[in-house]
């Protein structure tokens, strides 16, 4: 049986570029915006950093839902890695699909340091998104039954 | 070096299907280079595979091992002790490596993870490319460094096909005719006259017609 939505608390990887995503979070925090608890903030010098294995270690270790979030394009510190962290992501999506793992799962966004209501917003609606599918397989080990 | 690529996470499951406890195994040499079977991809994997299992509620143990190179009986001896625990093993390493194992340890069923694709070389991060097709007898020496053998669709020796146009191969407009390359490289170096050398049949005894290939060396043998 699945969860009950409103009691399912997901959670959540997020992978924040230090350049951005991070400093939105960070500002979120200091503007008292509220978001999804269950979201674990991991600080990368550069969304290009996180590896496929990263990504396929956080769902492992229990995570519900893995969000990249990167420099807004053209805009990278490292020139590329934005675009790096999509190629990566897009490969990875192809493994999660093999493993039976849904690609709602995973997503990438990309937002600069001073949007911190988007990242509020980006993290809320992920956190609807995977409510809406409920626990991982993987974390059930129901699937296939 | 030798390029590999992994096989679908299906084909893997397939193979490794009722076993409860399986190695995996990582070769530190060709196929680490070409990303495909090096350590990093072993822990990938694995990961994915414990993943998979769980998911399907299969119990299933993964030990992983990265060894320097898996086609060295020397360098295979330092998984004994890992193998001894396991009902199977799982190569990431190219076919020798599979094989090097297999026979190593006769006492498990030894699986591919990849398939091995060519010799080749990496032409930009993420690109590899064939260069040679182990054919025993190079001539390279004639052809200005490049391998009709390798890199013409049909290696041929004699010159370009019919279905050479504008430098490129008939089979796809991205493969270079290797017989432009070589006609344009042997022109650049002025040695066109090397392709006027009547030169004598090649002898392809040395390549796959012979049977399984051997190589001895006296001098080096203990």
């Amino acid at each position: 049986m699945p969860e009950d939505k409103n009691r399912f608390s997901p959670k959540i990887a997020a992978f924040c570029c230090f350049h951005s995503a991070y400093l939105a979070a960070d500002s979120a925090g200091a503007m008292r915006k509220s978001y999804s608890d269950g979201v674990y903030i991991i600080r990368v010098p550069c969304a290009g950093k996180v590896e496929g294995l990263h990504i396929l270690q956080a769902f492992e270790k229990g995570a519900d839902g893995v969000l990249i979030l990167a420099c807004p394009q053209e805009s990278c510190h490292y020139i590329s890695g934005n675009i790096r962290a999509k190629k990566r992501v897009d490969y990875i999506l192809r493994f999660l699909e093999e493993i039976g793992i849904e690609p709602e799962r995973l997503k990438l966004f990309n937002l600069a340091s001073n949007q911190a209501p988007r990242f509020v917003q980006v993290v809320n609606e992920m956190a609807e998104r995977i409510k809406d599918l409920g626990p991982s397989p993987i974390k059930a080990g129901v699937i296939g039954r | 070096m030798i390029i590999g690529e992994r096989k679908s996470l299906e084909e893997i499951r397939k193979m490794i299907g009722g076993y409860k406890r399986v190695l995996v195994v990582g070769c530190g040499t060709c196929v680490t280079v070409c990303l495909a079977g090096g350590e990093k991809e072993v822990a990938t994997l694995s990961s994915a595979l414990r993943m998979a299992a769980k998911k399907d509620g299969d119990g299933l143990e993964i030990s992983e091992a990265t060894i320097e190179r898996q086609c060295d009986i020397e360098f295979i001896e330092e998984l004994r002790e890992k193998v001894e625990q396991v009902d199977a093993a799982l190569s990431m390493g190219c076919g020798a490596g599979v094989q090097t194992i297999a026979e190593t340890f006769s006492e498990i069923p030894v699986y591919p993870a990849l398939n091995t694709r060519f010799i080749g070389r990496t032409e930009e991060q993420g690109v590899w490319t064939e260069r040679c097709a182990a054919c025993g007898d190079c001539i390279l020496h004639v052809t200005g460094g490049i391998c009709p053998i390798a890199r013409c669709s049909k290696s041929l020796l004699n010159g370009p096909c019919g279905g050479s146009k504008d430098g490129k191969c008939e089979i796809n407009p991205d493969v270079a005719c290797a017989w432009q390359l070589i006609y344009d490289r042997l022109k650049a170096l002025d040695q066109l006259d090397k392709l006027e050398e009547i030169v004598p049949v090649k002898d392809w005894s040395v390549s796959r017609d012979g049977g399984p290939r051997k190589l001895i060396r006296e001098d080096v043998r203990l």
